[in-house]
């Protein structure tokens, strides 16, 4: 997707604030190093405990490898690699979240995962520049909460490093 | 029904629906060309089928109409209203008649000239006849048609009735005739409710019939049989735990037996919804031979279908894509590749034509092979029709390659079949198959000799297939291989006779007689050690037991080295994430019978990775490997002799004469030669080896070699065997005598160089031609030599000794022959060409090669046991630019590698200018 397109659908949604229909977004946060996410909640299809996954020789660093949903093959993605953070320690506990893109599952491997919250659409802020540039990368923009900040992440963004 | 009438209803009943929506389509936008196309070949598909079904007023119709919709495609007719109204009433009357075909099993009475006539008014160009107005109601007649026999017997109802009445009003009209009037009475009523009842049921029987029809198969959307077979995937792994529970409790018994049946019917479900997907592939065949049976009819032709590999099992969907084309092509074959019995009669061929269609596994593919023994492909017509067609030039054609060119016949509209038949020919045929084919990821690759037939293949991914796979393990990790591409499984140890061993770092393992290359799994895979396998704890460390498999890619084998390996799964392969796409080891990933996801390993792309060949041309690779077999010839009889040490020597049989045992007391010598009386004449006797004791009074075995009036023995110590063998000279020699070892019968076997001994006997055998003395060019790559000679003594003796010295050797028995080989499109580096030959002689030989063509720059070698000036003068005016005495061994190689290093600065210096 372009850049342009990206951005003037910002604008619009921004702009549109009043007349584009519902106020709230729902979103499935999660955490990660400490920092909240927050995911689409209409695009999450599921959330996992841990589980064992197939490893993908010769795949990208952030494949963290494959595991069967009911099933269907899932990919698991390390969001923590994708991110460029540190690995968690070994048996420290992970969780998943499922999401579709282009009729493919992804599980995205994150610490862990806190509850759905409606968001105003007046709180949406554009991600600042300054930001990592991978961060800026695969975030579509950021929430401003009471207490902390909730980045929104783009999953096609997120997943279109490895996708092509 | 006949099946194949209500398949065909089913599938043309869609295809008109499709048909519909287009023309509307194509009203709208008249110059769209897909659009054109597609309801051309729809057209194309319906008259096809029907030609085959005996339903010929139907094909009449479809074949019009396909007439006109052809010179729509074609761009010389435009599209009109008027014209899309003309095709909309063909095929409103294809729908009347093929309703009409669903509700009686055949063709209705009456005729369709009306509409012929218009459409081929319209297809020569000529105007319609009758208005536009008067179409629809024509069309209109037909359609009230069916309704007639229904209407005459409920017309005919009222008849039985009036004795009904008759009998009724009876007692009203009078007393005297009422005894008389029940009597009467009960017949007619009788017969009233039978009519009557015979009416329903020929109402009831006709919609019942038409249901009927469209319910005996049901098509179900694959999407809804993936989402069974995942539903039943999950049920399977549910089963299994609760199983596993099961195991591990000792009470709760009374769950045991209703556990037991469910995993039963769990089973069976699997395995039924499993069948849903797979078909064997004969199920697309059992059309073709009835096909075939009616296509010789039609043709006079004598065809034999042969079909092989029925079984093969293949994905439902693919098997469905993959009809239509199969049936396209065998028909093709029929109709363009065998010829008439008459012509094959004189082709030298038997008179019945065989088509052979073969599927089976390959290296993870389904291939289709579907060959015939007919006429080949006609190039040159093919290279006409391009240019005609301004698909190429001239100057591209004669750029390619005879395989380039035959792969136009899959481009759109082209077709080279001298006048059209309502079997094929229309061009249509061979663009909708590569079409078909290619929308499931599949392969269409043709080989053609004219004059002995084609072979297509077709290739086919195994992505949606089932396949049986070996589950391996590496570094901790499982993997899954194809079973197909598994040769045999090797245990090999670190020590013994069945260890690996390394050349420089690089696993090889002696694998019978052959050297086996080997890759590491773990090392191609970039897998670390397996945390618990370096402790030695289990696994291949402490046994130093590993397993080698041996796979097959194409024609190249080797073999992957594993830690462990498991069972064999079925599995159905599941295509990879988009994003692990790239990865070229994998071919797919499934999910095992416990659930795990597993990488599926593809032996093409490690092959490819293992930098051993080029998988993506794989056929031409194959193609060209088949080409070098045929050019290395069949098998060369041998003859196995000995001498006086224990290597076995050998020597083209072709090459010996006679075999003669000699008697020794009777040679005798003449200025320090031995000579024999052999037939009236002396013949030269030599000895193999100056070592070579000759028995003292017996007979010594001898070997005769004669060329012309020339006869010469060459004893030796033994005769062992005649074999029949390839040779393939792996280490040659620089002792006289010998052109270098071979291994023949799986032993070491020197070839003999007859030109040694042959010179030995005759100084003048063959006439020697100075000394000249050239740079022996270090040869890369394998050299293509033509040889054109006459004589299979020189044939026979030429092509070894060039073989040794790194030539590819192609012989030709004359220069016709050698003509031939440029039509196919061979090429070589070098000709080398005897100047007396019967047919033609090398002079002309070089005239004509020189004249066009695409040896026109190959250097042409002459060979010739008498060269005069004259004759090296006049060989250099027609093009030869060397010339090289008969059987001068070094002087033949050195101008040969001269003249290719000449040959090659010339065209470099050519390019650069």
């Amino acid at each position: 997707m372009s850049l342009t397109g990206e951005v003037s659908k910002f604008r619009k949604r921004r702009a549109g604030e009043l007349d584009e229909g519902p106020q709230t977004t729902e979103f499935l946060t999660v955490v990660i190093d400490n920092q909240l996410f927050g995911i689409p909640v209409l695009q999450v299809q599921d959330v996992l405990r841990q589980q064992t996954v197939t490893r993908v020789p010769l795949a990208p660093p952030e494949v963290a490898g494959a595991l069967n949903l009911r099933g269907r093959i899932v990919t698991a993605i390390n969001v923590r690699c994708r991110l460029g953070l540190p690995d968690l320690p070994q048996g420290a506990k992970t969780m998943s979240v499922v999401v579709e893109l282009e009729h493919e599952l992804y599980s995205l491997i994150i610490d862990r995962v806190g509850d759905v919250l409606s968001m105003q659409n007046k709180d949406f802020e554009n991600v600042p520049p300054t930001l990592d540039s991978v961060w800026r990368d695969v975030a579509s923009g950021i929430f401003r909460l009471e207490n902390q900040l909730l980045i929104v992440i783009d999953v096609r963004k997120l997943l279109h490093h490895s996708v092509h | 029904m006949d099946d194949l009438i209500v398949e065909f209803i089913t599938e043309t009943n869609e295809s008109l629906a499709a048909i519909d929506v287009q023309l509307v389509n194509l009203e709208q936008n008249p110059n769209d060309k897909n659009l054109l196309g597609s309801i051309f070949r729809l057209m194309h598909t319906i008259k096809g089928t029907c030609g085959f079904l005996g339903l010929p007023r139907l094909e009449t119709v479809a074949h019009r109409a396909e007439n006109v919709m052809g010179r729509f495609r074609d761009g010389t007719l435009e599209v009109t209203p008027d014209y899309v109204t003309l095709i909309f009433e063909s095929i409103d009357r294809i729908k009347y008649i093929i309703g009409d075909i669903e509700a009686t099993g055949k063709e209705p009475e009456g005729s369709d000239n009306d509409l012929i006539e218009k459409l081929d008014a319209v297809y020569e160009g000529k105007p319609m006849p009758g208005s536009g107005t008067a179409a629809p109601a024509q069309a209109e007649a037909p359609k009230a048609a069916p309704a007639d026999p229904l209407q005459a017997l409920w017309d005919s109802i009222p008849a039985p009735a009036d004795p009904i009445a008759a009998a009724l009003n009876a007692p009203l009209s009078g007393g005297t005739v009422a005894p008389q009037a029940p009597a009467a009475a009960p017949t007619p009523p009788a017969a009233a409710p039978v009519s009557k009842q015979a009416a329903k049921d020929g109402a009831e029987d006709h919609t019942a019939k038409e249901s009927a029809v469209s319910n005996q198969t049901l098509r179900v959307n694959v999407e809804v049989l993936e989402n069974l077979m995942t539903l039943v995937s999950e049920m399977v792994l549910t089963r299994n735990q609760l199983l596993q529970i099961m195991r591990s409790t000792t009470q709760n018994n009374e769950f045991a037996a209703p556990l037991q049946r469910l995993n039963h019917v769990v089973s069976d479900l699997q395995e039924g919804v499993m069948k849903t997907r797979m078909q064997p592939i004969g199920a697309a065949w059992s059309k073709l031979p009835r096909i075939i049976r009616d296509l010789s009819h039609e043709l006079g032709k004598k065809i034999d279908l042969v079909m092989m590999g029925e079984e093969t099992e293949l994905d439902r969907q693919v098997l469905e894509l993959i009809k239509d084309p199969l049936t396209h092509m065998v028909r093709n074959s029929g109709d363009h590749g065998i010829e008439k019995p008459a012509d094959r009669a004189m082709a030298g061929k038997p008179e019945t034509g065989k088509i052979i269609l073969r599927a089976f596994h390959e290296g993870g593919h389904i291939i289709i092979e579907i060959k015939d023994d007919g006429r080949g492909l006609n190039t040159a017509r093919i290279k006409q029709k391009a240019i005609e067609k301004g698909i190429a030039t001239a100057e591209e054609l004669a750029g390619m390659s005879n395989k380039q060119i035959h792969q136009f016949i899959f481009d759109a509209g082209f077709s080279t079949a001298e006048k059209i038949t309502s079997v094929s020919g229309r061009g249509v045929g061979m663009d909708v198959v590569r079409t078909n084919i290619e929308k499931i990821g599949g392969t269409i690759d043709l080989h053609s000799v004219e004059g002995q037939g084609s072979t297509f293949t077709i290739k086919i991914p195994l992505t949606l297939a089932i396949v049986s796979a070996l589950i391996v393990e590496s570094a901790g990790e499982r993997y899954a291989i194809p079973q197909l591409s598994v040769q045999e499984l090797v245990m090999a140890s670190d020590k013994g006779e069945n260890r690996i061993e390394h050349i420089n770092g690089t696993p090889v393992f002696r694998l019978r007689n052959h050297l086996l290359p080997l890759v590491t799994l773990q090392k191609l895979l970039k897998l670390p050690d397996a945390p618990a396998k370096a402790n030695g704890k289990n696994g291949r460390s402490n046994s130093g037991n590993r397993y080698i498999i041996v796979t097959k890619v194409g024609a190249y084998v080797f073999g992957i080295i594993v830690d462990r390996v498991f069972d064999t799964e079925e599995i159905v392969v599941k295509p990879v994430a988009k994003m692990l796409q790239d990865i070229e080891l994998f071919s797919g990933n499934t999910i095992l019978g416990d659930g795990s996801v597993i990488m599926i390993l593809d032996p093409g792309g490690i092959a490819k990775a293992t930098g051993e060949i080029s998988v993506a041309d794989t056929t031409a690779k194959d193609a060209e490997t088949e080409a070098q077999q045929a050019r290395a010839g069949t098998k060369t009889s041998l003859l196995l002799f000995s001498a006086n040490d224990a290597m076995p020597k050998a020597v083209p049989l072709s090459l010996v004469a006679r075999l003669e045992d000699v008697s020794v007391p009777k040679i005798e010598m003449s200025n320090g030669q031995m000579l024999i009386q052999y037939r009236g004449s002396l013949m030269p006797l030599l000895k193999f080896s100056d070592s070579m004791p000759l028995s003292e009074d017996g007979t010594q075995p001898t070997l005769v070699f004669s060329d012309g009036t020339r006869t010469m023995g060459l004893m030796v110590g033994q005769i062992i065997d005649i074999v029949e063998d390839y040779i393939n000279i792996q280490i040659s020699s620089d002792k006289p005598g010998f052109l270098g070892s071979a291994i023949i019968r799986g032993h070491a076997t020197e070839i003999i160089d007859v030109g040694h001994f042959l010179k030995g006997a005759y100084k003048d055998w063959f006439r020697d031609h100075g000394d000249e003395d050239f740079d022996r060019e270090d040869m890369k790559r394998a050299r293509r030599v033509l040889i054109v000679d006459d004589s299979p003594f020189f044939r026979n003796m030429l092509t070894p000794l060039l073989s040794v010295a790194g030539y590819e050797v192609t012989a030709a028995e004359n220069p016709l022959r050698a003509l031939e080989l440029e039509e196919q499109g061979e090429e070589f580096d070098v000709i080398i060409s005897d100047i007396e030959m019967p047919e033609m002689s090398g002079f002309e030989f070089a005239q004509t090669v020189r004249k066009q063509g695409r040896w026109m720059k190959t250097p042409m070698v002459a060979l010739t046991s008498h060269a005069t000036q004259n004759d090296i003068d006049r060989g250099r005016e027609v093009g030869f630019s060397k010339y090289v005495a008969k059987f001068d061994r070094d002087t033949l190689l050195t101008t040969l590698s001269q003249t290719l290093a000449e040959h090659r600065h010339g065209s470099a210096a050519g390019g650069a200018a």
